[in-house]
């Protein structure tokens, strides 16, 4: 009999973690991240959470801290956003190529100056080559299931990586939304304990992470990007694995909306991807012929999915972030994805920078420019005072 | 406590990458003998993690994670608590850094896991410079030491790191030197006998990064001691005792030997003492000294 939580995202992923049981959290407040913290601190005192909650100095003491936890061989989670993660950078590059499977859920906000706390995804993207697996949620109930999904992908023997789950300030850290919880029982079942390639150990005396010669090293790197390539399997198969289990799904690397026929498709992440589905429904009502893939894993991106949409539509991308210099990230992604195999246009809108609000109507109209043949390759949407 | 005393146990294997004469690993062969086999060491960047040798292999027998510059003490918090979930509270954690790492890059994260009173030793072992990357100056340089960038001498005094720590009102606390290895066997062994944050500072005079003989290190440090350049003292419960040679200097039951004597031998001040003596900042760094040991008396007799 599963049981529903009304409450925010940041209070449901805060339930998600101390349901997978980690023995370490380490974390240190940043807004919009600091009522999942709060909620960890909160579940100390009931005694719900068993485990060690270090309050640390910084957040790049957070990372370092799970770090050497996870290398005891335990579960660990923290959380952060914005400059807290870029703060972090350095030891996100170490958990990774430690190979250690570290969960972490990002609250995407914009980065300073000037100061604002608003959803922008600049943070995560920046965060692109760390080797972490980055997923980006839509709603309360799929950063709920994607904690505990993550632990379990993070700690499979053939990816041994760390795992970020990101999702959009206030959009959904501070919203309430009613989300599905298995029982303790359930998740004990489904998410069982860490078995650790490699661990501390007085018993067994190795040194980590020494001097390492350039082939050794190219090959550590090799090892990443076979762990990342195994993984675009894994995060179908333990999608499907929780739908059959618990009747929740909410895509693999990819979440498929109205694809069928389609001479469109749309490709946007986070909170612009759920908001996209209204913008769908009312496109489709008036004929156009047009769906939606919301982008739920930037790392491992999911190229071959995209290219195979590609063959029978165009592709309209919505990116929260810059790549300065360039263009949005997922767009610049996707058409690395179509190179010298795909046909198919791509066209590409920046939009929602800085927490500005992307509501349906907007999207229709980044769509609808496109459809007409009246978009530019790369678009600034709504862009006020330039 | 005699050094045929000590326990006859290497942990510290042959065939490491050190320089000649390095200080780091006479301190680690005492540290490892002092702590015992049930021991894990996170290594920030510095000297050790050269000398640790190269994948595959190790020089070290306890387990070592290597972790960056500034992050030592945070990762040792993590450690230390990942195995108490595990029942295994009773491993000895130590986060052993440079002075770069402690002084320097890696002081918020050693204050922090002070505060949080984390159950560690971090030791620090302290050359006065950044070694590995090449002799750059560090918060633990003295007063006019050439280092590669302070190449006329550096300019302002060192802190008193020992004294930073105290601050935190920590269980223990202790400065101690490679040339006094069974005062250090003391001091390591105290330290694991305590429960909570300990800090243990090791002088460690380098022969290539002051520029002297490499079979001059030991008395490069006993010099250190005997010149009052370095205090040997334990704190505890709020308590400073000196101890040894710095006892009797605090005591003033014997004069500390001029700084001269000490530096004259250190190629790092060379441009002290040629083509002409420097006689302005000679005296700046006695009375200095002076002035450190009378505070000392004030603060700790």
């Amino acid at each position: 009999m599963s049981e529903v939580m009304i409450d925010t995202g940041n209070y449901i992923a805060a339930k998600a973690a101390v349901m997978c049981k980690p023995d370490v959290v380490a974390a240190y407040p940043i807004t919009p991240q600091t009522t999942l913290v709060e909620g960890i601190a909160n579940y100390v005192k009931s005694g719900e959470f068993k485990g060690e909650y270090i309050c640390v100095e910084s957040e790049h003491s957070a990372m370092s801290a799970c770090i050497g936890a996870s290398a005891t061989g335990i579960r660990s989670f923290t959380g952060t956003s914005s400059h807290g993660l870029l703060l972090m950078h350095e030891m996100l590059h170490w958990a990774a190529l430690a190979r250690l499977p570290i969960v972490m859920c990002n609250i995407n906000r914009v980065i300073g100056p000037g100061w604002n706390i608003w959803a922008d995804e600049n943070d995560g993207i920046s965060q692109r080559d760390t080797g972490w697996l980055q997923f980006y949620c839509s709603s309360n109930q799929e950063i709920f299931d994607t904690v505990i999904q993550s632990f379990k992908l993070a700690e499979h023997e053939k990816v041994c990586l760390p795992v970020m789950i990101n999702y959009n300030a206030f959009i959904l850290s501070h919203t309430s939304m009613p989300v599905y919880l298995p029982t303790q029982k359930e998740v004990d079942q489904w998410l069982p304990k860490r078995k650790p390639k490699w661990k501390l150990d007085p018993e067994n005396p190795v040194t980590f992470g020494n001097i390492l010669l350039p082939p050794a090293y190219e090959r550590i790197r090799k090892d990443m990007q076979n762990s990342q390539e195994y993984a675009k399997k894994l995060i179908v198969d333990i999608a499907k694995d929780w739908k059959k289990r618990f009747g929740r799904y909410h895509g693999g690397l990819l979440e498929q909306y109205k694809c069928e026929g389609a001479e469109f498709i749309l490709l946007s992440m986070g909170a612009i991807g759920a908001e996209s589905k209204v913008a769908i429904d009312n496109m489709r009502k008036e004929g156009i012929k047009i769906g939606l893939a919301r982008v739920r894993t930037f790392r491992p991106f999911p190229s071959e999915e995209i290219l195979k949409l590609s063959k029978k539509a165009d592709l309209i991308v919505i990116d929260r972030n810059i790549s300065i210099g360039n263009e949005g990230a997922v767009f610049n992604e996707v058409k690395g994805a179509l190179y010298n195999k795909s046909d198919a246009k791509a066209y590409g809108f920046i939009a929602g920078l800085g927490g500005k609000d992307v509501p349906y109507g907007d999207i229709e109209k980044m769509c609808k420019k496109a459809v007409n043949g009246k978009a530019k390759h790369l678009e600034w949407f709504g862009l006020e005072g330039v | 406590m005699a050094i045929k005393d000590l326990p006859r146990e290497e942990c510290y294997l042959p065939g490491s990458a050190a320089c000649p004469g390095c200080p780091a690993t006479m301190a680690l062969r005492i540290v490892y003998k002092a702590l015992g086999k049930n021991t894990i060491m996170t290594v920030p960047a510095c000297c050790t993690a050269v000398i640790e040798s190269l994948h595959p292999h190790t020089s070290f027998d306890i387990p070592t994670m290597n972790i960056a510059f500034e992050a030592a003490a945070a990762a040792a918090s993590g450690i230390e608590a990942g195995l108490r979930m595990q029942g295994k509270g009773d491993t000895t954690v130590v986060a052993w850094a440079g002075d770069g790492g402690t002084y320097d890059i890696g002081i918020q994260a050693l204050s922090g896991a002070l505060e949080r009173n984390t159950n560690f030793i971090y030791i620090c072992y302290n050359n006065e410079i950044y070694s590995n990357t090449g002799i750059q100056r560090s918060g633990a340089t003295p007063y006019a030491a050439w280092t590669t960038t302070t190449v006329g001498g550096k300019t302002e005094f060192r802190k008193e790191m020992g004294e930073i720590v105290m601050a935190h009102h920590i269980p223990y606390a202790a400065q101690a030197c490679v040339s006094y290895p069974e005062d250090l066997f003391k001091k390591l062994q105290k330290a694991k006998s305590i429960k909570g944050p300990k800090y243990i500072e090791i002088m460690a005079p380098c022969p290539p990064g002051w520029r002297f003989g490499m079979d001059r290190t030991v008395e490069m440090g006993t010099m250190a001691v005997e010149t009052g350049a370095w205090a040997l003292y334990e704190y505890e419960n709020d308590k400073v005792t000196f101890n040894g040679k710095s006892k009797l200097i605090l005591e003033k039951k014997i004069e500390r030997k001029p700084i001269e004597d000490w530096i004259k031998y250190q190629g790092r001040f060379s441009h002290l003492f040629k083509p002409k003596k420097d006689v302005k900042r000679l005296k700046e760094i006695e009375e200095h000294t002076d002035q450190v040991w009378e505070r000392y008396r004030k603060c700790y007799l």
